[in-house]
Formats: structure tokens, C-alpha cells, sequence
């Protein structure tokens, strides 16, 4: 995650990255070993179960980054620059959040499309220069 | 650095536990307490053995979930939570005590951990205030005197850990209780509910089975907030102004 889906994000590094998890979620599974049992007070077991939820996060996000194609906030895709090298949004395509819908550990979830509306304030192009 | 510990094993709340010893060793001076901890249970885990369990969240010192008694003291030899203490307090070859908070109120649910929701129930019986906060309200609104806003923070840093109620022979929960009363009770915010705030959080103080104050004063030594012994004082000052305040209506 952080070399693929950090600050700056690639659609080749975030590609690499979603072919990792999957390898990542295999190996947890076939060397896992948890202590105790699920009937008692177990910590352990609430660590895996953790790790498990990181796994899908970490794929969503993947998923999500590379989708988003545009640059914007926190999202800086290395494709999507202006000349001086400032996060160049593409509103016409991507003024929307995308709220992804579970559909099981490893399928492909389901794109809904919540569009921004701004009234007042409008998105403009970062320029500094 | 290499250590002996004593730690107390206890599978669930039903059975009796006893202190069982471990050895570790590889130990930097740098490591906190808990990360001492983190290496013998790596340890145990290899070994196959069940790992010892114990609270944990923030591990900065601003949670309070971390509590262990610590060679007979709460939070051990620095007046600072579990989390901040570091292994340089210990020496190399030392032997270590380490084992639950002790009081009735609070039942161990699995070796070092303990059941703290009796301090949630005192909080949900007044800790709070009714009127609409909304976003942040401009800070010069309400006028609070300074000193007042210092006491009242003074009192809002506890933690909630559970400290001063492992350190007191009594087992009572005084200090906690008054940090949170006067944190409130001193601020115009929280003056619709001063009285009735004050004799609901003590009431399900005393209903979770704490004991009662003698002014022992192991709560405020313990304490890693350095939440003040007169704290009580001021909440019993607010109790009795509140009790002959109720009896007039
Ligand atoms: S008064 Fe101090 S020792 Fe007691 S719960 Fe609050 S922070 Fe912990
Ligand atoms: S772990 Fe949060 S205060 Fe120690």
C-alpha cells in the first residue's frame, strides 16, 4: 500500500498492487495460526479478524485509486497533472463520490455514483503559479 | 535485558488464576512496557502456548485502556500510564509482578484484563450535559472564568483508567467519579444539571459495589494524571450543597 497506493498513485503501480492482495489474502489463509478458540475471550482471534478487514480494505482502495483517474485531494494519480505538476481534476468525468457495495471477500463490488453539487463554490484547477 | 516475570493467568472470570513465571530476554531499555509484553507473547505464541492477554489501545497515553499493576503499584514505578512506561525503569535481571487491577467492581475477565464498564455507567448516570452544543459556538459566547477553565481541565484529563481505584484499599472510585463531576459542575455548561449530576454518578458509584473514601490518598499518588487528591473534597462539597438543594424544592 504504500509503495502503490500512497500519495502519489500510478495506473500500472495500483494494477501490481490488486495482483498482490489477492497472493497476500492466499498466504494469510494458508499460514494463519490463531491461538484459543472463537468460544472464549481470544485477542488474537481479534487481530486476525482485523487483518482479514485490512486485506479488503486495502483492495478497495486499490480498486477505488485506480477507477478514479482524475487527480484530487488526497488523490494524486502521477497520469493526471496540470504542466506545473499540480493535481489536475477532471470534474466533467468524476464530480461524484463513489460508494462501492459489498459483494463478497474477492468479487467485484458495485459502483454507486453520489453527485456533488455545488452551488455556490465551484471546483476550480490548483494554481500556485 | 533479561527478566523474570510473574504474571497472573486466569482463563475466564469463573476460574482462579494464580501467578505463573516467564522468562524473556533480548529486552531494549527503549521498549515500552507493553512492547515487552508484545515479545513475550510473540514468544508463547511460537511456542504454542496461549498468549497473555491484556488491554491495550492508544499506547500513548490518552485512552486508559492499558492497566496493570506493576510490582504492587498501578501503572508501576513512573507516574505515567502502562503504555508510557519504558523498560529503562527496570534494571537488567529483574524480576517482575505483573497482574490485573484488583477491586470487585472491576471483575478480570481474562488474565490482565478486567471489566471497566462499571466507569461507563457512573459517566452514563450524569457524565454529561443537555444543552445543544451544535458545531463548535464562538469561543467569547459564554464567558467562563479563567480559573474556572483551568480547574475544569485540570479535571477533564482523566483518563478513565481505572488507577485510583486499584490503588485504593478500599477500592473506591472517588477520584475517577470527582474528576468527573467537577470537570462539569465548575462550568456554566453544565450548570442545568449540577445537582442532579452529582447525586446520580455518586449513587451508581456506591451501586457498582465501590467502596468509600477514607482519604488514603493512594488514588491521587497512583493517578498518571495527577488528578488531585482535594478533587473528592470538591465533589463531596458539591454532593451536600446538592442534597440540602433538592431537600428545599
Ligand atoms: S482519576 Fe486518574 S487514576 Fe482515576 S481513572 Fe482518572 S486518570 Fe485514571
Ligand atoms: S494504551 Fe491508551 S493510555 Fe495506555
Amino acid at each position: 500500500m504504500w509503495e502503490f497506493c500512497g500519495m502519489a498513485r500510478t495506473d500500472s503501480g495500483l494494477r501490481k498492487a490488486l495482483g498482490r492482495i489477492p497472493q497476500i489474502r492466499e498466504e494469510f489463509w494458508r499460514r494463519i495460526k490463531v491461538p484459543g478458540t472463537g468460544e472464549e475471550f481470544n485477542q488474537s482471534l481479534e487481530k486476525a479478524n482485523r487483518v482479514v478487514d485490512y486485506l479488503e480494505l486495502a483492495e478497495l482502495m486499490c480498486l477505488d485509486a485506480l477507477h478514479r483517474a482524475e487527480s484530487c485531494g488526497g488523490h494524486f494519480r502521477e497520469e493526471s497533472q496540470t504542466p506545473e505538476g499540480e493535481a489536475a481534476r477532471r470534474d466533467e468525468e468524476f464530480a461524484y463520490a463513489a460508494a462501492w457495495e459489498f459483494t463478497g471477500t474477492g468479487e467485484a463490488p458495485v459502483l454507486h455514483r453520489e453527485d456533488l453539487v455545488f452551488e455556490y463554490v465551484h471546483p476550480t484547477q490548483r494554481s500556485y503559479a | 535485558m533479561k527478566l523474570t516475570l510473574r504474571v497472573w493467568r486466569q482463563k475466564n472470570a469463573d476460574d482462579d488464576g494464580a501467578m505463573s513465571t516467564y522468562e524473556v530476554d533480548g529486552i531494549s531499555p527503549d521498549m515500552s512496557f507493553l512492547e515487552m509484553l508484545d515479545t513475550l507473547n510473540e514468544e508463547l505464541i511460537l511456542r504454542g502456548e496461549d498468549p497473555v492477554a491484556f488491554d491495550h489501545d492508544c499506547r500513548e497515553g490518552i485512552c486508559g485502556a492499558c492497566s496493570l499493576v506493576i510490582n504492587g503499584d498501578a501503572h508501576g514505578p513512573e507516574r505515567t500510564t502502562t503504555c508510557q512506561l519504558h523498560m529503562r525503569s527496570f534494571r537488567d535481571g529483574d524480576r517482575i509482578d505483573i497482574e490485573p487491577w484488583r477491586a470487585s467492581a472491576f471483575p478480570v475477565i481474562k488474565d490482565l484484563v478486567v471489566d471497566r464498564s462499571a466507569f461507563d455507567r457512573i459517566i452514563q448516570a450524569g457524565g454529561y450535559i443537555t444543552a445543544p452544543t451544535g458545531s463548535a459556538p464562538e469561543a467569547h459566547a459564554t464567558a467562563v472564568p479563567k480559573p474556572d477553565a483551568d480547574l475544569a481541565f485540570e479535571h477533564a484529563e482523566c483518563i478513565g483508567c481505572g488507577a485510583c481505584v486499584a490503588a485504593c484499599p478500599n477500592g473506591a472510585a472517588m477520584l475517577f467519579t470527582s474528576a468527573k463531576i467537577n470537570h462539569l459542575n465548575v462550568l456554566p455548561q453544565g450548570a442545568p444539571e449540577r445537582e442532579t449530576r452529582v447525586l446520580d454518578m455518586v449513587a451508581q458509584m456506591d451501586e457498582e459495589g465501590f467502596g468509600g473514601c477514607t482519604l488514603a490518598g493512594e488514588c491521587a499518588t497512583a493517578c498518571p494524571k495527577g488528578i488531585p487528591l482535594v478533587s473528592i473534597t470538591g465533589m463531596n462539597k458539591e454532593w451536600l450543597r446538592a442534597t440540602r438543594k433538592v431537600a428545599k424544592h
